[in-house]
């Protein structure tokens, strides 16, 4: 059975496409054959993040048209077995994405490639790229930083899932969604200047996949095209690696909830 | 945090502050999510003909609509300042 997950957050910038390609990358590392699909058409950036930008022969918009099938348009990852890459085209065209045509994508990717999950990297807004993101899904990972704009966008995002997806359509109810909350800062919550995990639970009131610490472990990996969650000694890597861990149904802890004690040293100097 | 930030008075707690905020607007927005789109013009107006006559905050004025078994039920409720 191929599942479609849908990573989506309204508000741009808070970690989506970072998200999707530590996603796709961690079930593929698990064994099972995942392609992550970009939709922001017109601002394609998965593939950077992928690290396959030079690469890009084809893309979502060709096969959806008809001038390449999914085997030409699918990139296949260096580092990690099972993995694909389908960019979004450069075209400023967002019509270019219709429902038929996601369809069949989709479809492709489940008869004909036989994938295990397909990952859609929803783009910003509200707007047709990110409904087509969601159409098709069977689960939703809503990507929120502790941070009113961002809690805001999500709980609207929540609602949309809720009534514009294929599941909601069809009347079967709405379809899983779980909260991961990146850039997160345990000393500035600490200090009251952050809102906490909990607060933002307690708002969007779904069910929490993963917390991300603010990391320069992140930067780097964009840096470098190489996936954070490949980087295993880092603490954003780790936690995406929980977090892909608790998608696929572990109950772990979560960590990098709370600041590391300094000693009275570092208390009286440190920075 | 050096030994300084001990002197200095604690700074104000944004966090909380944040939180109540998203709590009142989370849950204003969720009461219209799903109805018909001219319900955010219709508060609109609503409010204007009622500052006509009685001044009213922007909350004033809370238009909702309920489903039940087959019927649509327009709820308006608005909040008159005292005395």
């Amino acid at each position: 059975m191929t599942k479609i997950v849908v990573v989506t957050s309204g508000k741009g910038g808070v970690g989506k496409t970072t998200t999707s390609a530590a996603l796709a990358t961690g079930l593929a590392l698990r064994g099972f054959k995942t392609t992550v699909i970009d939709f922001d058409v017109g601002l394609r950036n998965l593939d950077l993040i992928m690290g396959c930008e030079r690469r890009v022969v084809y893309d979502l918009v060709n096969v959806i048209s008809g001038d390449a099938n999914i085997k030409q348009a699918l990139i296949k990852d260096k580092k990690v077995d099972n993995l694909f890459i389908l960019p979004a085209s450069q075209t400023r065209d967002k019509d270019a994405l219709t429902i038929e045509g996601v369809e069949g994508v989709l479809n492709a990717l489940r008869d004909d490639m036989q994938m295990d999950y397909i990952i859609c990297d929803s783009p910003a807004g509200i707007e047709k790229g990110a409904l087509m993101a969601a159409y098709f899904a069977d689960e939703a990972v809503v990507v929120t930083n502790p941070e009113v704009s961002s809690v805001r966008d999500s709980d609207r995002i929540i609602g949309i899932l809720a009534s514009k997806t294929r599941h909601a359509e069809q009347g079967d109810g709405d379809i899983p969604s779980r909260l991961l909350l990146t850039r997160y800062s345990p000393e500035r919550v600490e200090n009251g200047q952050m809102l906490s995990v909990e607060d933002v639970q307690e708002i969007l009131a779904i069910e929490l996949l993963g917390v991300i610490p603010e990391s320069q472990a992140v930067l780097n990996a964009s840096n470098s095209g190489s996936p954070v969650i490949l980087d295993t000694d880092s603490d954003a890597g780790q936690a995406y690696s929980d977090a892909v861990a608790r998608f696929l149904g572990d109950q772990l802890p979560h960590r990098f909830l709370t600041t590391n004690k300094k000693g009275l040293f570092g208390r009286l100097f440190g920075g | 945090m050096s030994i300084f930030s001990y002197l200095l008075p604690k700074r104000q707690n944004t966090a909380s502050v944040a939180k109540e905020r998203l709590q009142i607007i989370v849950a204003r927005e969720r009461s219209t999510r799903g109805g018909p789109d001219y319900l955010p013009q219709l508060q609109e107006e609503l409010l204007q003909v009622v500052r006509k006559y009685v001044p009213v905050d922007q909350d004033a004025v809370n238009v909702q609509v309920d489903r039940e078994s087959g019927c649509e039920i327009l709820e308006l409720n608005i909040t008159l300042p005292e005395g």
